[in-house]
């Protein structure tokens, strides 16, 4: 059976597949939000952190050759974005939305200008992206998406099941509380965004060296928009956060392979994909698809 | 960020004993404590850009010929005048959007959805409805409002009667105003037989007037000036502006007075989104005259880039002009000059300096301004007065 020119199995295959490769940075995204946000710190900065990260890893690419060095520099300059966004909101007790416009903006102007500077007039040689999984059909997946969904497990265990974690849980639904009992609610904060900045970065690192060789000013595209979307979507929990993100890789993908087809005339159809995540999303936030409440203390200073 | 500050206890009558009192500050005085800590924050950031430059070129020569450069293309010549004034028309418009927004406790990051919907809404009547004389293009701005005002109701009204939080409904909205002007421009608005999507032309009688036609300045900045006067009126001279400030300023006391808060949340949003609609509108009958993906604002990318764009620097504007309407014109105009001058920047350097290297100033401006403890730690500036409004605490906070 054909459909769109293509065997059928193929073509859904292929979506599938799809899927889960623009799911990667999103997974990672949403998974940096679920920390930061657990721990009580709103977390709008995902995008700028991601984008920093991928800079990072292009800049580690190529200055050093290596692709190793490439995504743990991508994880560093995530982690190091998020100290910023912790150091102005925890320590000022800057307006949380603000202290992530302000990631979101020096984000975007610190490296489309390196970029420009360093790399837009002599492309460097880079190492190429990393090593691919192999599928059947001769199809492949970045390694990456795969140690996103591990690391989806890993945070769900390490929130419910370490100490950490229930330090983590606790700052963010009562942090005066927490303070009674000794817990250090800045520094558990601060940890927690590291973490979220270190999966941001790797989320970044999905991007370059992950998925394509070199970077380009504002590659990541508002994804890490919808990583936050999908977090909300998810209820705030790693594993429900990630199944949104599957749903949100998919509708991306059926209006990537719809773009070609030929039996889904006109783009009325593929429009109306396009934005069913964010209807979706917005039904969600308004309460018409179960309840979502975020942390209590999420977004309030200690 | 206060909006008032407590004067100091006046100096005693004569004959009693003198205490310990500081003499009354003129309103001259504090005023300007009021603008010492964004004037130093746009120095700091100008400074910190400077060196940044040095840094990366090696030379320290390269950022004064790039402040040169922004300088000449921002204020030294006509045309520079003209660019900047052109450049911050549609950051007024959003900053206010934005400022608006604030003053009722509202974050509205959707400016860029409701730029896009008010420049669709307005590019439709610019070349389907026909009108004679000023009524053109005065209904083409109407459209805009309206669209902008409908694309801000609908995260205004989710916000108050089911506490969904602003910040990622106004988002989905971007996003939403994304595809759906992607499908508009594919289908129904798109010019016949082009290969593009984009709209037809406007017709020539949708143009707004022309102030300086040799150089490009169009009367939209007029009206961005009346517009800020405006919103300063309705803010501080009506009802409803009232009524929006007590909301933002303590939700429970307005509440508690009686005041219809769905109704006012509703309302500034709305408002907020038919300024963002405006500053689209305005674009695309002043300067761009039509509408296509990539062409919305002239040069400006249409591609609801979140990391850069109106939504993100408005508000930084709003913030920095302390959300009173005069202070968003200021600081738009300040942005404004900043993005004239950024591309004689680019011309005037060798190696040539990026423009970004201005969203890396917007952005620390941003920065001191929002932690001015910062500033005031560094430049030992007391501080005025006691903090103001929390504007956020959290998502999914009703009111």
């Amino acid at each position: 059976m054909t459909l769109c020119g293509q065997d059928i199995s193929l073509l859904l295959l292929s979506v599938v597949i799809t899927a889960l490769s623009f799911a990667t940075p999103i997974t990672l995204g949403a998974l940096s939000g679920v920390i930061c946000e657990r721990a009580g710190v709103v977390n709008i900065a995902i995008e700028g952190m991601m984008l920093s990260g991928a800079f990072g890893g292009y800049w580690a690419a190529v200055t050093f050759h290596s692709l190793p060095l490439a995504v743990l520099s991508a994880v560093l300059v995530g982690g190091l974005m998020a100290l910023l966004h912790g150091w102005l909101s925890i320590t000022y007790k800057v307006d949380q939305i603000i202290s992530g416009t302000v990631i979101n903006i020096l984000g975007f102007g610190t490296t489309s200008y390196l970029f420009g500077q360093w790399y837009a007039h002599d492309a460097p040689s880079s190492p190429g992206t990393l090593p691919t999984i192999q599928l059947p059909g001769g199809r492949e997946l970045q390694s990456l998406a795969l140690i996103a969904i591990i690391l989806v497990f890993v945070l769900y265990a390490v929130l419910q099941g370490t100490a950490w974690g229930l330090r983590v849980r606790a700052v963010g639904e009562n942090p005066h509380a927490a303070d009674t009992v000794g817990v250090n609610v800045r520094r558990v904060r601060y940890s927690a965004v590291l973490v979220g900045g270190l999966l941001a970065g790797l989320g970044g690192a999905s991007y370059v060296p992950g998925y394509i060789p070199a970077f380009s000013p504002g590659l990541t595209n508002g994804y890490g928009f919808i990583a936050l979307a999908a977090m909300i979507f998810g209820k705030w929990n790693p594993i429900g956060a990630w199944l949104a993100t599957l749903f949100f890789g998919l509708t991306l993908s059926i209006q990537n392979n719809l773009q070609s087809c030929k039996v889904v005339e006109g783009p009325v159809p593929v429009g109306i994909v396009g934005m069913l995540p964010y209807i979706v999303t917005l039904l969600v936030l308004a309460g018409f698809v179960g309840r979502s409440t975020p942390p209590a203390a999420d977004g309030v200073p200690f | 960020m206060a909006e008032t500050t407590i004067a100091p206890v006046p100096a005693p009558a004569a004959g009693e004993p003198r205490s310990a009192a500081p003499p009354a500050e003129s309103r001259l005085g504090r005023m300007g404590r009021e603008l010492l800590v964004p004037l130093l924050a746009i120095f700091t950031s100008l400074l910190i850009g400077a060196g940044l430059i040095s840094l990366t070129t090696g030379s320290p020569g390269t950022a004064l010929q790039a402040y040169q450069g922004l300088l000449t293309g921002a204020l030294g010549s006509p045309q520079a005048l003209a660019n900047t004034l052109l450049r911050a028309t549609p950051y007024i418009f959003a900053g206010l959007a934005v400022a608006l927004a604030f003053k009722c406790g509202l974050f509205n990051i959707g400016a860029e959805g409701q730029v896009a919907l008010g420049g669709l809404c307005a590019a439709y009547v610019g070349y389907a409805v026909p009108l004679p004389g000023l009524l053109h293009p005065l209904a083409a701005l109407a459209a805009g409002v309206l669209g902008g005002f409908l694309w801000g109701a609908v995260p205004g009204f989710l916000k108050a009667r089911t506490g969904a939080h602003e910040v990622i409904t106004t988002i989905m909205m971007n996003y939403l105003a994304l595809q759906f002007v992607g499908l508009m421009l594919a289908g129904p608005l798109k010019k016949p037989g082009s290969l593009a999507a984009r709209t037809p032309d406007l017709l020539p009688t949708a143009r707004l007037p022309m102030l300086v036609p040799n150089l490009g300045l169009h009367s939209g900045v007029i009206l961005a000036l009346l517009t800020a006067v405006a919103v300063w009126w309705f803010l501080y001279r009506t009802t409803w502006g009232f009524e929006i400030r007590t909301t933002g300023a303590n939700p429970a006391a307005a509440r508690y007075a009686g005041m219809p808060t769905i109704r006012n949340v509703i309302l500034a949003m709305a408002l907020s989104g038919a300024l963002a609609g405006l500053a689209g509108a305005v674009d695309v009958v002043g300067v761009a005259l039509n509408v296509s993906r990539l062409n919305l604002g002239g040069d400006r990318y249409f591609g609801l880039g979140f990391s850069s764009g109106y939504g993100f620097d408005s508000i930084a504007i709003a913030l920095l002009g302390r959300s009173n309407p005069f202070g968003v014109v200021a600081a738009a105009l300040l942005f404004g000059a900043l993005h004239a001058g950024a591309s004689t920047m680019q011309f005037n350097t060798h190696p040539e300096v990026p423009g970004e290297i201005i969203s890396v100033i917007q952005g620390l401006i941003l920065l001191f301004v929002a932690a001015d403890a910062i500033i005031r730690r560094v430049y030992r500036v007391p501080a005025s007065a006691p903090g103001g409004a929390t504007l956020t605490t959290g998502w999914g906070d009703s009111l």
